[in-house]
């Protein structure tokens, strides 16, 4: 029996017992279209393959974390000084959180601007949002896990605002925290929060999300569209296996580039151990991604008129959540034209106010 | 019955006007001008006032009367102005009352008059010499504060200035023929600076020293109990060194030999050898003793200089981002090492030093290997993201040409 012979055996026998032929005509037909703007269709893939990343690194540090005050803050010094490529995995970890929030940004603006959130894939553009916020949920709790002042103090101050929601505030931080203050409870339920609540919850909506995606295919974008229509043509094809998939596979090579590089280069730092008793240390900040809402409710006003400044920054940014989740319900009028102008002017100002505020926040 | 709020009012305003108590000296002497109108206003700002003492209760004569005649009446026990000589046994009216001091503050001591007759301010007033310190040369007269209130004359923070107020005034103390110097010294000082600079409120001052009451200048035999009051270990061994015997014996007092005394200038290893020597004013280099006091700088500057070398690998290590916190820790055994040798300097024994400097050479050579280990670990980590990336690169060049090759054929009739 030759090689051939013996790979058509067992590919029947798999076909026998799985029935992947429709898995597989399904991928000979999936293409994906090729223009001016098809490099931005690589960073959904990027996300998820960060979040594999995150997945597996966050597999190997459980190996040795221990969620609690006394033992969480040395479990970690113990891993990267200790474990054999401890400090590796950490830094990976930590680094591929921030580049996974980043390149799912970077997704999420893309699907404005290419407008590919359009009916059907409405629910496509909620579940990405829903992953979205589920990532920055996962960065918030991972960040306290070291217990160190830094993630200490930004829990601090990060509870603190949920607290002064109105009516829901106070329970939701009492919840948040396990009690009146961040402590051994916040941490244990932190731990819970991100080994076990977030990742089976991301991984139904990533689910979900994929299983649109692969529904719908990759959208292309209206005036592409609309100038092939008028040359009489349609959009050029590119067969997503090999041709994409290839092309995607070189950009998570790159990304995992990058990322070895920032993780061995600029290994994520520990810091002090979190002293509750201890004064919040000058200059406390969130993360990055949390930098720019952050920087704008230390701006307001302590009372603007008779509300607090705080609060109706809240608010504001409740709102804003609001509008921009709903993006797809306003970005077409009751005639089905579309808002072009409104969505690009909206996803304009969005970028430019994180991104201003956000640097704005880092380095004043 | 019920009250109309009007009723109640004034209820409330006839009870205030019955409770405000009669004080015509004040009432008076805010009317008048300079000198006269001074101690009324001082006054509202003194403890005294605060805890319902009124002028009376130390010039006699009686507050309640608007007359100036009557309330100023000797027949009423009026005093006026209370003679210099007179104003401590005056102030120990009620400061050594034991029953009355525990009525406003319980903690108080009242053996301040006590030992105030024990101190030269004291035994001068005595005397008759109406220009040595009384309690309101130090506490201020007529807005006496609280000793913790910040603005009190003998606040920590403002102590030195108030001791300073008559000790550096040359023609004050003239016929007392002391030096004047004391705090100009002082201000060059190591205590001066934790005081002034760093407003360490537990940095010694004059009174922690001289003692404050009781004020007296600590002869040759107890300055190294003053000084062993905060420097406890130094005190300890000095005094089973040979030194102490030898010093007692010269008429000179042991820290200050070396130390000195207003201006302790802050201690270094060149108090041991070298051009700044102190040991060198007695010894001769070449004797058993500058032999001694050699021996254990080069001891302690091994020491420094071997944490000053572990130092530098673990903030190298440190500052490219590698994890070398517990090196860092266990370099503070090192430094306690260091200070202990130096404490051990006060036994003048080379020995005595030797035992820390060898236990913080241990420590060192621990950090130091640690550090020059994280900065090996750094090169391999260099080293091995070098091999990845460039099998990352190799890799993404393979797949670009497998992409190529795929697409060849379609390129040629379109894709």
């Amino acid at each position: 029996m030759t090689f051939s012979d013996k790979t058509k055996r067992a590919s029947r026998w798999f076909e026998e017992r799985l029935g992947l032929g429709g898995v597989r005509e399904f991928i000979a037909h999936k293409a994906v279209p090729v223009h001016s703007a098809t490099m931005w269709y690589y960073f959904g893939g990027i996300t998820l393959f960060l979040f594999v990343i995150q997945v597996l690194t966050g597999i190997l540090l459980l190996l040795y974390y221990r969620p609690t005050t006394s033992e969480a803050y040395e479990s970690v010094q113990f891993i990267v000084t200790r474990v054999q490529f401890g400090w590796l995995v950490r830094s990976i970890h930590s680094w591929s959180a921030n580049l996974m929030i980043l390149a799912a940004f970077i997704h999420m603006f893309s699907v404005v601007f290419l407008r590919s959130y359009r009916r059907p894939r409405e629910v496509t553009w909620l579940s990405g949002i829903t992953l979205l916020g589920l990532s920055l949920a996962f960065g918030f709790s991972g960040y306290l896990l070291p217990w160190n002042t830094i993630s200490y103090f930004a829990t601090k101050v990060g509870t603190d605002m949920a607290a002064s929601v109105p009516v829901i505030g106070p329970p939701l931080a009492r919840f948040l925290r396990g009690g009146d203050d961040v402590g051994g409870a916040t941490l244990t339920r932190f731990f819970g929060f991100h080994v076990a609540v977030l990742p089976g919850v991301t991984t139904l909506v990533l689910m979900l999300h994929l299983l649109l995606v692969q529904k719908f295919g990759i959208s292309s974008p209206p005036k592409t569209e609309e100038e092939y229509r008028r040359r009489g043509d349609r959009i050029p094809q590119m067969q997503f296996f090999p041709n994409f998939f290839l092309r995607e596979l070189m950009a998570w090579y790159a990304a995992l580039g990058v990322l070895g590089s920032l993780a061995a280069i600029f290994p994520w730092e520990l810091g002090a151990k979190a002293d509750p008793f201890a004064a919040a240390p000058a200059g406390i900040r969130p993360e990055w991604y949390f930098l720019a809402p952050f920087y704008t409710l230390k701006l307001l006003p302590s009372h603007i008129w008779i509300i607090e400044g705080e609060l109706l920054g809240l608010i504001g940014f409740g709102l804003l959540a609001v509008f921009w989740v709903a993006l797809p319900f306003w970005a077409t009028n009751r005639e089905g034209m579309e808002r072009t102008k409104l969505v690009t002017g909206a996803g304009v100002a969005l970028l430019a106010y994180l991104a201003t505020f956000s640097a704005l926040g880092y380095w004043r | 019955m019920k009250l109309s709020l009007r009723k109640c009012w004034c209820l409330f305003l006839f009870a205030g006007l019955a409770g405000a108590a009669k004080d015509s000296c004040v009432e008076c002497h805010s009317g008048l001008d300079g000198n006269l109108q001074k101690p009324a206003t001082l006054f509202s700002d003194s403890i005294h006032r605060q805890r319902g003492f009124y002028c009376t209760d130390c010039h006699g004569g009686d507050r309640t009367a608007d007359d100036p005649e009557a309330s100023m009446s000797r027949a009423r026990g009026f005093i006026g102005k209370i003679p210099r000589t007179a104003v401590p046994k005056l102030c120990a009216r009620c400061h050594s009352d034991a029953a009355l001091m525990h009525k406003y503050n319980p903690k108080q001591r009242i053996d301040q008059y006590a030992q105030y007759l024990t101190s030269v301010h004291g035994k001068r007033i005595a005397a008759g010499d109406a220009a040595a310190a009384n309690c309101v040369d130090c506490h201020s007269v007529h807005d006496i504060r609280g000793v913790r209130s910040p603005l009190s004359p003998v606040h920590p923070l403002r102590l030195p200035q108030t001791c300073a107020h008559c000790h550096a005034d040359k023609t004050h103390m003239a016929k007392y023929q002391i030096p004047t110097s004391q705090f100009d010294e002082y201000r060059k000082s190591v205590h001066w600076n934790a005081l002034e600079q760093r407003g360490d409120l537990s940095a010694p001052s004059c009174a922690s020293c001289h003692g404050n009451h009781g004020a007296t200048p600590p002869g040759v035999n107890s300055v190294a109990a003053v000084c062993g009051t905060c420097h406890v270990l130094m005190e300890d061994l000095y005094s089973k060194s040979p030194h102490q015997p030898v010093f007692q014996s010269m008429g000179v007092a042991g820290c200050v030999v070396c130390h000195s005394n207003h201006a302790v200038l802050p201690a270094s290893d060149k108090f041991l050898a070298g051009e700044k020597s102190v040991c060198t004013q007695c010894h001769e280099p070449a004797s058993a003793g500058g032999a001694a006091a050699a021996d254990m700088a080069k001891s302690i500057e091994r020491l420094a200089g071997a944490l000053r070398r572990s130092d530098e690998a673990l903030q190298r290590a440190a500052s490219l981002g590698l994890e070398v916190s517990e090196a860092q820790l266990q370099q503070q055994e090192g430094r306690e090492a260091l200070v202990k040798a130096r404490v051990a300097v006060h036994a003048f024994d080379p020995a005595a030093v030797n035992e820390p400097v060898s236990q913080g050479l241990k420590v060192a050579e621990a950090t130091y290997r640690s550090g020059v280990d994280a900065l090996a670990e750094g090169n391999r980590r260099r080293v091995g993201l070098g091999i990845s990336l460039i099998t990352i690169v190799i890799t993404m060049a393979g797949l670009w040409l497998a992409i190529r090759r795929i697409e060849k054929p379609s390129r040629q009739g379109g894709l």
